[in-house]
């Protein structure tokens, strides 16, 4: 299908675009890779769409005071070739070759994935591991939310309708950071049916501080935190028995809730594997 | 300047392109309508098959998941300008020897995605190869021709450079 008629405006830095979005029905474009998408099949009718592409400064990798700060124009691709975040992120840098397929990849930016909110998405559920942080610029000045706030429901998250999300920030790894991910999708580059970002801290032999994001298996990325606190106590069976009482994933189109809560199991035994290598 | 019409200019296979557009006009549809095109192929319209592929500034890009008046000022090439360019004359002869087109509707795509792919040089392994042509649908083939043709413009280029 054609999308339904819209206006469309070009911001020439934030502040314009913080204005442009007081319009009734206004909508902010980024990548465009789900938002264009949508258009397309009317499954939105925006009056306006205030695109942001040519803002100066939303597109750099910077890492500072023991943080990676990603602006929300990156786009994948981008991040992908990133040495800063192969090295200081590697959790992202895990996950970024399982978001949508290269074409999608040279588009889409890291703020739209966070802002659009998809709760099949592999970034929210990143953020939610890392326990990163998120950087909001609206009418009334900049403010700083973190993941574990941020993620309000389906699609929805504390951005306000004038809010344009300008940068992420997560922690940067550390010597003794531990990393896993894994999802399974039906073609490489799909929306997963499950996935399941992880971060921990390895202390001697035993994992402190683990976080457990789990996606596709509800309205937003979920932690496991039952699961989370067998996997501190060593236990992956345990902690695989946890998902029962973390997740309760709905059935959809692709599966089963009973099939997604198996593979859930099977994922989180995959993640348990990698928290137990030591980073090359 | 909210306006729903908007003038561009965009290069397109080379040659400099003044128009005015709808804003809700998607590139694929600005490249088949307005400047006929029609190499481009229009399939799902919502970025899953990838039969509308083009490149923008370099870059292998959707064309039903942008917009025409959001390329104001890039370099758009298709594969009318590609292939006339004989930059992928190996690539193209390939997909014919090993039958890696039947009805040819995903062909332009599947075209430009591997040359994105190909030059980055050596030789990418066939699971590489099938990653990157991940997001092109093709529903005659089943991909093994296709695969096929890509290795072995890899395995030839990269001979030839030696």
């Amino acid at each position: 299908m054609k999308p339904a008629p819209f206006a469309y405006a070009k911001a020439r830095s934030l502040a314009h675009a913080i204005e442009l979005l007081a319009t009734e029905d206004a909508r902010l474009l980024a990548g465009g890779q789900s938002l264009i998408a949508t258009l397309n099949m009317r499954l939105s009718e925006p009056a306006l769409l205030v695109d942001i592409n040519g803002i100066g400064g939303l597109d750099r990798i910077t890492l500072q005071n023991a943080h990676v700060e990603i602006g929300a124009l990156v786009r994948y691709a981008q991040a992908e070739r990133s040495a800063e975040i192969a090295r200081a992120a590697p959790l992202i840098a895990l996950a970024l070759p399982h978001i949508g397929h290269p074409a999608i990849r040279n588009r889409g930016t890291i703020g739209g994935s966070l802002a659009f909110a998809d709760p099949a998405a592999e970034l929210p559920a990143c953020m939610l591991a890392l326990g990163g942080e998120i950087d909001i610029a609206g009418p009334k000045g900049q403010r700083t939310v973190k993941a574990d706030d941020f993620f309000a429901g389906l699609f929805e998250t504390a951005l306000g309708a004038q809010d344009v999300l300008t940068a992420i920030r997560v922690p940067a790894a550390t010597a003794d950071t531990r990393v896993g991910f894994a999802e399974f999708a039906r073609r490489h580059g799909d929306y997963a049916m499950v996935g399941v970002a992880a971060c921990a801290r390895a202390e001697g032999k035993r994992l402190a501080g683990v976080r457990l994001a789990y996606f596709g298996v509800g309205a937003t990325a979920v932690r496991a935190r039952k699961a989370e606190a067998a996997l501190a106590n060593g236990n992956v069976d345990a902690a695989v028995t946890a998902l029962a009482s973390d997740l309760d994933p709905p059935d959809d189109v692709h599966a089963s809730g009973a099939v997604k809560m198996h593979l859930a199991g099977v994922l989180l035994r995959r993640v348990a594997r990698q928290l137990g290598r030591t980073p090359s | 300047m909210s306006e729903r019409f908007h003038d561009i200019a965009i290069t397109v296979n080379g040659e400099k392109v003044c128009e005015r557009v709808d804003a809700r006009k998607t590139l694929v549809d600005f490249l088949r309508e307005d400047l006929a095109l029609t190499g481009s192929h229009v399939g799902c319209e919502h970025g899953v098959c990838g039969a509308c592929s083009v490149r923008v500034d370099d870059v292998v890009v959707r064309g039903c998941l942008m917009l025409a008046v959001q390329c104001n000022g890039a370099r758009v090439d298709t594969i009318e300008g590609v292939a006339d360019a004989a930059e992928i004359t190996d690539l193209q002869q390939a997909f014919v020897a090993r039958n890696a087109l039947q009805c040819g509707y995903c062909t332009p795509g599947m075209l430009l995605t591997a040359q994105e792919l190909l030059v980055r040089g050596g030789i990418p392994s066939r699971e590489q190869i099938r990653a990157h042509l991940s997001g092109n649908y093709c529903r005659c083939t089943g991909y093994h021709a296709i695969v096929d043709a890509v290795e072995a413009v890899a395995q030839a280029r990269s001979g030839a450079k030696r």
